[in-house]
């Protein structure tokens, strides 16, 4: 197998392992495991995409070329990483807080949510790395042709182009794969991110290998290669002090403003703390990176044939040397380099595109009806997958259309300048509040403008943009235009030039835009946010009391704590300052002293807030009214809760009270139906008593009297006995526990029955029956429901006092009901009286029958439990009461047929 | 001819048994059973005593008791109670209704009859 096949094969293993990790880390994130997923030195290896292609081939080359100014790559982020960590910390807080999902989000979101402004960095963001990605494919490309043409088994070179497309549509498959699984963009991409990681590791490992290579295998130790170095002229190069001042910020700068960079630093970031580790961790990386630059640049220069190009250095040299294992793993890290900067940053731009250009123009023109549809997500998601293939393909195509220059930095360093220009607008809105959104647009715009005209434009070559006469005479022919010494800044380094240039013009159009402009309120609100994500109220900011009036406090204070206790408070303060009266000198210690005394009465912010009106001379800012709107919030928060507990109790005490009287009541009817019990049953027993004691005592008694008091005593002990019964029967049916005995049977049977039970027809006594319509079938407690019927003619037996007494009874089926009508033609019942006649113990009229009062309130009992009811139907002339139950009653069938026993009223007759 | 003692009691047997005791014991007997209807009585012509049920139809005995205290002229007629509510409350309602005895059904005729005879001396 040849090396290129090797390679080839290789390098599609190497794939399948990205993916396989990939994937297994994003499994263990959704699975919930995989802690190791979040630490912090994940999180720096994923930083270190910041050393791409470029980085990792390009140093070598950069040092080749320009001796010791590489190392400016390395020095920016170093100190930004040692010197701004609280920077970052604070980026890093608010985009963690304020949920943003790219440079552009945050940007935008600090400046009022300005959608314009997203897009202009979104655009800008766009143009600066594409070419960037191409540089990444380029890198690819070129080290892939490096060994294609060491291999002698290789008859024709493969196509540049094509490797480039494969690669590039190899990198969309996967950033669309893993960097798209969910819509929020806020959310970590574990398996990417882990992937990073790996890459990272392998770079490094790649890197090291070779330098390890090169200085013990090539060099002959830490001494040949110091010899080798100090020939190889490297050390000699003029260093040019701007430059070197000029490429350290940028780099610097480029590390808080790439949008790869921002997506792993601020978007991917797990945990605050993690930036503690990466402070020291990442400066780490950089160094063992740039390690072995200058040994590889010098022993490159000095071994490979003059015109060998730097910038493949790294892979050349084991290639040059046969050794193929270490040329592959050197092409690996290359490609490591290249592919996960490019994954990252299409990530990163798919998130801006699809956020802030392609979504809004998708609400715009598909309506407000699509966004309370469902499908808002799939059109997301769908529109960062396009973004990602669109951003691979743009890089692509700048790849084809650039042809491949072989100065790979150069493009590196013209993408910096680019997203450098976000700088001021950036930092001004973590730390300056008055920094505004017209600021921001007019910085970032004139920014823009002057690195595409004189840097971006003009890297593409004379006449391939940028007319020659323009770059000899300037724009329109105006000399101060040129693109290479704007304002006849001559004779500057091209990259130096823009960046002075770009980044003065830059930052002077943002403070002026934003002094001369008026914040809007949005914008007011997301700068305090913004300003103040590190510095919490809790922290107080001392005063300067030099031009507050003692007085005006004394005023003020006496106000809010009143008279005695101000002036004693400003009397103490007085006296400690050797003043004479009570007007203190207002230092700081004293102002503090107030505004804590005046917090006790009117809350931290308020008092901070009246103190700075004062002492300030200042409006009252954004902050400050911020802050008193919370604890007015919280005060209003904290006084309706308190209203929501007393109205529950109120509720509960009006519960219990409702409890109580209902208890009250309970207990009221209780006393009340013992009462009621205690004199049915003493009644008849007093009646007994008495006859039998005559019996007992009465000597002389005749025969007739004897015998009339003897059927006395025998009747009230029936009584006694019935109303027992009738007792324990209601109690039984109101408690529920009664079992029906259902069973079938014909009305007209039934009603045979009870008129026969309540002591048929008498003389003065007729019943009226319709027995054509009795032939009625049902199903039911046949018992029970005689006992009803027993019970109503009784009742019109022995109360109705017509002569003769006419009980008519009419049965009707009313669908699956039925209804039975029991019309006397006595005098009714009073309507006063008609509503209570089934309650307990409820006898109207006179007690000539001598019934307790109780057989109605059992007839509504047992209807009841028939699933019926019963009635006093008014408008009959006489009383009349209909009962009505279903024909066929819903009960469990396994009452059927049980044998009962049923206590009836046909015994109880003398 | 023996005293009158007016009977206010509706249960039929009640009546009978009370009256059978007080006849044979020489006195007077009219029975009412009602409120109003005694009521009308008394005022005819006042009894020596009465006897006074507490439930009853209509008037109950304590509202029939209340007016035959407030009466001017027979207010101080002597009042035998009697009642089949056996209950604490029921027997402090009579007294404070001024009852002069107040007894529980059922009562021991021998009771019942001197305590009549007591109330007649007064």
């Amino acid at each position: 197998m040849t090396v290129l096949n090797l390679l080839i094969v290789v390098c599609l293993s190497y794939v399948v392992l990205l993916f396989a990790v990939a994937f297994g880390a994003d499994r263990a994130a959704r699975l919930g495991r995989g802690s190791w997923l979040r630490s912090p030195i994940v999180y720096t290896l994923s930083l270190s995409i910041y050393c791409t292609a470029w980085t990792f081939y390009g140093a070598v080359g950069f040092a080749a070329r320009s001796g010791l100014e590489f190392v400016t790559i390395y020095l920016g982020p170093t100190l930004v990483m040692i010197g701004w960590w609280w920077t970052l910390r604070r980026l890093v807080r608010v985009g963690r807080s304020q949920r943003i999902t790219s440079i552009a989000d945050l940007i935008s979101s600090r400046y009022g949510k300005s959608n314009l402004l997203a897009v202009l960095v979104t655009v800008l963001a766009v143009v600066a790395t594409t070419p960037y990605i191409a540089l990444q494919l380029q890198s690819v490309t070129l080290s892939f042709a490096a060994f294609a043409e060491t291999d002698p088994t290789a008859t024709t070179l493969p196509d540049m182009q094509s490797t480039a497309l494969w690669v590039a549509v190899g990198l969309a498959l996967f950033t669309i794969l893993f960097g798209t699984r969910n819509l929020d963009a806020n959310e970590r991409h574990h398996g990417v991110v882990m992937a990073i990681a790996m890459e990272a590791v392998v770079k490094l490992c790649a890197l090291l290998a070779v330098g390890v290579f090169v200085v013990w295998g090539l060099a002959g130790g830490v001494a040949g290669t110091l010899e080798r170095i100090e020939a190889s002229g490297i050390s000699r190069f003029e260093v040019s002090g701007a430059r070197w001042v000029g490429l350290t910020m940028l780099s610097a700068m480029a590390l808080l403003c790439l949008p790869r960079m921002f997506q792993v630093m601020v978007v991917e970031n797990e945990h605050e703390d993690h930036l503690r580790t990466a402070a020291w961790a990442f400066p780490g990386y950089l160094l063992l990176m740039s390690l072995f630059v200058l040994p590889i640049a010098a022993l490159g220069l000095d071994l490979l044939p003059t015109g060998a190009n730097p910038d493949l250095f790294v892979l050349t040299l084991p290639l040059m040397e046969g050794r193929d294992g270490l040329a592959i793993l050197s092409f690996l890290g290359g490609f490591s380099s290249a592919t996960s900067m490019v994954i990252v940053a299409a990530i990163a731009l798919s998130t801006m595109v699809s956020n802030h250009v392609v979504m809004p123009l998708w609400l715009h023109y598909s309506g407000t009806a699509a966004m309370v549809s469902g499908d808002m997500r799939n059109v997301a998601l769908m529109a960062r997958r396009l973004s990602i293939a669109g951003v691979l393909f743009l890089g692509y195509v700048y790849f084809r259309i650039s042809g491949g220059g072989t100065a790979l930095a150069a493009i590196g360093l013209i993408a910096f300048v680019g997203v450098a220009q976000f700088l001021p607008a950036l930092m001004g809105g973590l730390f300056w509040r008055g920094a505004t959104r017209t600021g921001a647009l007019a910085g970032i715009s004139i920014g823009a403008a002057v690195w595409l005209y004189c840097l971006f434009l003009p890297s593409f070559g004379p006449e391939m943009v940028v007319p020659q006469s323009v770059f000899d005479h300037g724009l329109f022919g105006l000399s101060w235009l040129r693109p290479r010494a704007l304002f006849g800044a001559e004779g500057m380094d091209p990259v130096i030039h823009a960046l002075m240039w770009s980044m003065l013009l830059n930052l002077a159009a943002f403070i002026l835009g934003s002094l001369l402009s008026f914040p809007l309120p949005l914008e007011r609100l997301q700068g305090a946010q913004f300003v103040n994500a590190v510095e919490h109220s809790g922290t107080q900011a001392g005063w300067s009391g030099g031009m507050a009036q003692s007085e005006d406090l004394l005023i003020m204070a006496q106000r809010i704590m009143g008279a005695h206790e101000a002036q004693a408070l400003f009397a103490a303060a007085a006296r400690r300052q050797g003043v004479a009266g009570y007007l203190p000198e207002p230092g700081p210690d004293f102002i503090q002293e107030l505004e804590r005394a005046l917090a006790g009465s009117v809350g931290a912010a308020t008092a901070h807030a009246m103190i700075a009106q004062i002492v300030g001379g200042t409006a009252v800012s954004v902050s400050d009214l911020m802050a008193v709107a919370d604890e007015t919030a919280q005060i209003m928060e904290y006084s309706s809760r308190l209203e929501v507990q007393s109205q529950e109790l109120a509720r509960t005490a009006r519960q219990l009270r409702q409890t109580n009287e209902m208890l009250t009541h309970i207990s009221v009817q209780k006393d009340e139906f013992l009462s009621q019990i205690s004199h049915e049953l003493r009644t008849p027993m007093t009646s007994i008593r008495a006859f039998s004691e005559i019996l007992r005592d009465t000597g002389d008694l005749g025969p007739e009297e004897q015998k009339k008091y003897a059927a006395i005593i025998h009747d009230e002990t029936v009584r006694l006995t019935r109303l027992l019964d009738d007792l324990l029967d209601l109690s039984v049916l109101e408690n529920g526990q009664v079992d029906l005995n259902i069973q079938s049977g014909s009305l007209t049977g039934l009603l045979d029955r009870a008129v026969r039970a309540a002591g048929g027809e008498t003389g003065d006594f007729v019943i009226r029956r319709d027995r054509k319509a009795e032939q009625i079938e049902l199903t039911t407690d046949l018992d029970r429901l005689a006992q009803v019927f027993i019970n109503l003619i009784s009742n019109a037996h022995k109360y109705c006092e017509a002569q003769p007494a006419v009980l008519t009874i009419r049965p009707e089926v009313n669908g699956t009901q039925l209804v039975v009508d029991f019309i006397d033609n006595g005098s009714g019942i009073q309507a006063s009286k008609q509503a209570m006649i089934f309650e307990k113990f409820s006898r109207i009229g006179v007690s000539k029958a001598g019934g307790a009062g109780l057989g109605l309130a059992i007839c509504r009992e047992i209807m009841a439990r028939l699933g019926g009811d019963i009635s006093y139907l008014p408008g009959q002339k006489g009383a009349a009461f209909r009962v009505r139950l279903p024909l066929e009653i819903d009960g469990p069938a396994s009452q059927q047929g049980r044998s009962k026993e049923i206590r009836s009223k046909e015994t109880d007759s003398p | 001819m023996g005293k009158t003692v007016l009977l206010i009691e509706d249960e039929p047997n009640i009546i009978e048994a009370i009256s059978f005791i007080l006849s044979r014991d020489g006195w007077d007997v009219k029975t009412h059973a009602n409120g109003d209807d005694a009521m009308a009585a008394v005022r005819r012509r006042a009894p020596d005593l009465i006897i006074l049920d507490v439930m009853l139809p209509g008037k109950s005995g304590y509202d029939i008791l209340a007016e035959i205290r407030e009466d001017a002229d027979h207010g101080g007629t002597p009042v035998l109670m009697l009642t089949a509510r056996g209950q604490t409350r029921d027997r402090e309602l009579a007294e404070r209704a001024g009852a002069n005895i107040y007894m529980t059904k059922p009562f021991s005729n021998a009771d019942m009859l001197a305590a009549v005879r007591a109330l007649a001396e007064t």
